[in-house]
């Protein structure tokens, strides 16, 4: 594991490489934003990356509910912390990118808002895991999670009704795309996911690691002969 | 005992708690009075802006003030182990929320009562549209609001510094329902738009945050 772990960071470092070499150089300029648009082989792979680190987290906590299964729990925190991670990249390209195309930094349109508030939830949750103490954190953490994912959708309906200024999703929205920036757009979402994977893996171990330290202190402090007495 | 009785007689038991102290009502409606002079005197409008800006401030003023009254909730019942009394009781957790979520109700809709004609007063309020339809989007809004608080209290009741946890908790989730109330609240008073959205939307937050709460409820209060 520990062999494998530089070997990977190589791997992903050089694929990433790559896949900006596609986005800077490769990709066709866009007719009306010029290179700005550039920004959008990060904006929305990351954002991409987000849902689907948010999605895991749902489901492990309703695994961890059912089951009661540690390992769960684990994957549900890591893939909370990767996906804020990925979530404050999205809230930080948009801006910039919005600021030379748009004239303004930020607007209170359905996607951006959502985005941010799923961003809100989710620090909250890392809040709660943060400042729990640890034998509850699971649960509570798992029962916030549920409440989250039902959260989002009645922030998106909520939000919806105001004009949207965001451009139509790339994918299933309508909105058209040169096939090789579509292309170059695949290739830097799949270098960000092996980057989320990598993130997720070392964390996930970080975090095993920490659990049986923790379980090994509570161990020996059982085990110590009393001096006092 | 049923689901029934267990939640009336803890109901009636914090209801006459609250009676003898007055602590929950005291301090929010304090509170609440700060924050509409404050506001008034920070913002200083007249009735055409006012009204415009009311539903924010009205609600927003109910949101802080109702943090109040939901941190005492389980607060009080830490006190000489109630709370593992209750935990080890075959009472079941569902009724004991049940009755924690209406005394909340309670004491918010008696907070919103005492604290309307001060806001019709200072802020020179007159509904332009159908006010008959403020009844239902306070009923609605404000059991949206103790619902889940009263659900995420429980859950900063077990953390460390649970006292600011609660906020940190609640008014993320509540986004939804915040706009709702407010929106619905300035379309009323201004009279312009329908503010039927926004109460079906409130009703909707409702009924999927109070099955949520009822079905997780006693996970988290068994939680080891």
């Amino acid at each position: 594991m520990k062999r494998a772990f530089p070997i990977l960071v190589f791997l992903v470092v050089a694929f990433l490489g790559y896949a900006a070499y596609q986005a800077l150089v490769i990709a066709p300029t866009e007719q009306t934003m010029g290179n700005v648009q550039r920004i959008f082989y990060y904006h929305v792979p990351s954002a991409w990356t987000a849902f689907l680190l948010f999605s895991i987290n749902f489901i492990a906590s309703v695994t961890y509910l059912i089951r009661r299964n540690p390992s769960a729990d684990a994957i549900a925190l890591v893939s909370a912390e990767v996906g804020v991670v990925f979530c404050t990249v999205v809230l930080v390209t948009g801006p910039l990118w919005a600021r030379p195309v748009w004239g303004i930094w930020w607007t209170w349109d359905v996607r951006l808002t959502s985005t941010l508030v799923l961003w809100l939830i989710y620090l909250s949750y890392l809040m709660l895991r943060r400042f729990s103490t640890s034998g509850q954190t699971p649960v509570l953490a798992a029962a916030l999670a549920i409440f989250g994912a039902l959260d989002v959708p009645l922030v998106y309906f909520s939000i919806w009704i105001f004009r949207t200024q965001h451009p139509q999703p790339v994918i299933g929205g309508g909105g058209s795309i040169d096939p090789r920036m579509m292309h170059v757009l695949l290739i830097n979402w799949f270098a960000f996911l092996w980057l989320a994977a990598l993130l997720c893996w070392s964390r996930y171990r970080l975090e095993y690691m920490r659990r049986e330290l923790e379980e090994t202190q509570a161990l020996e402090a059982l085990l110590e002969p009393r001096s006092s007495l | 005992m049923s689901l029934f009785a267990v939640t009336r007689a803890t109901l009636a038991k914090d209801l006459r708690l609250e009676w003898r102290s007055k602590d929950a009502i005291n301090s929010m409606l304090f509170f609440a009075l700060l924050v509409v002079v404050v506001f008034s005197f920070s913002f200083d409008p007249n009735a055409e802006e006012s009204r415009r800006i009311a539903g924010g401030l009205i609600w927003v003023a109910f949101l802080f003030a109702a943090v109040v009254a939901l941190n005492q909730t389980w607060a009080r019942e830490l006190r000489n182990q109630v709370l593992d009394a209750y935990r080890v009781s075959p009472a079941p957790a569902n009724s004991l929320f049940m009755a924690k979520a209406l005394g909340n109700f309670v004491f918010v809709v008696v907070l919103e009562a005492l604290m309307t004609p001060l806001f019709i007063m200072f802020y020179q309020l007159r509904a332009l549209g159908p006010a008959w339809q403020l009844i239902p989007v306070a009923a609605l809004g404000t059991w949206a609001l103790v619902v889940n608080g009263t659900f995420f209290a429980a859950m900063s009741i077990r953390t460390r510094s649970r006292e600011i946890m609660l906020p940190l908790l609640l008014f993320p989730f509540s986004i939804p329902a915040l706009l709702a109330m407010v929106n619905a609240t300035t379309a009323i008073l201004t009279g312009e738009l329908s503010a039927r959205f926004w109460i079906v939307l409130l009703a909707t937050y409702d009924v999927v945050f109070t099955i949520a709460c009822l079905l997780l409820f006693e996970s988290v209060l068994q939680a080891e």
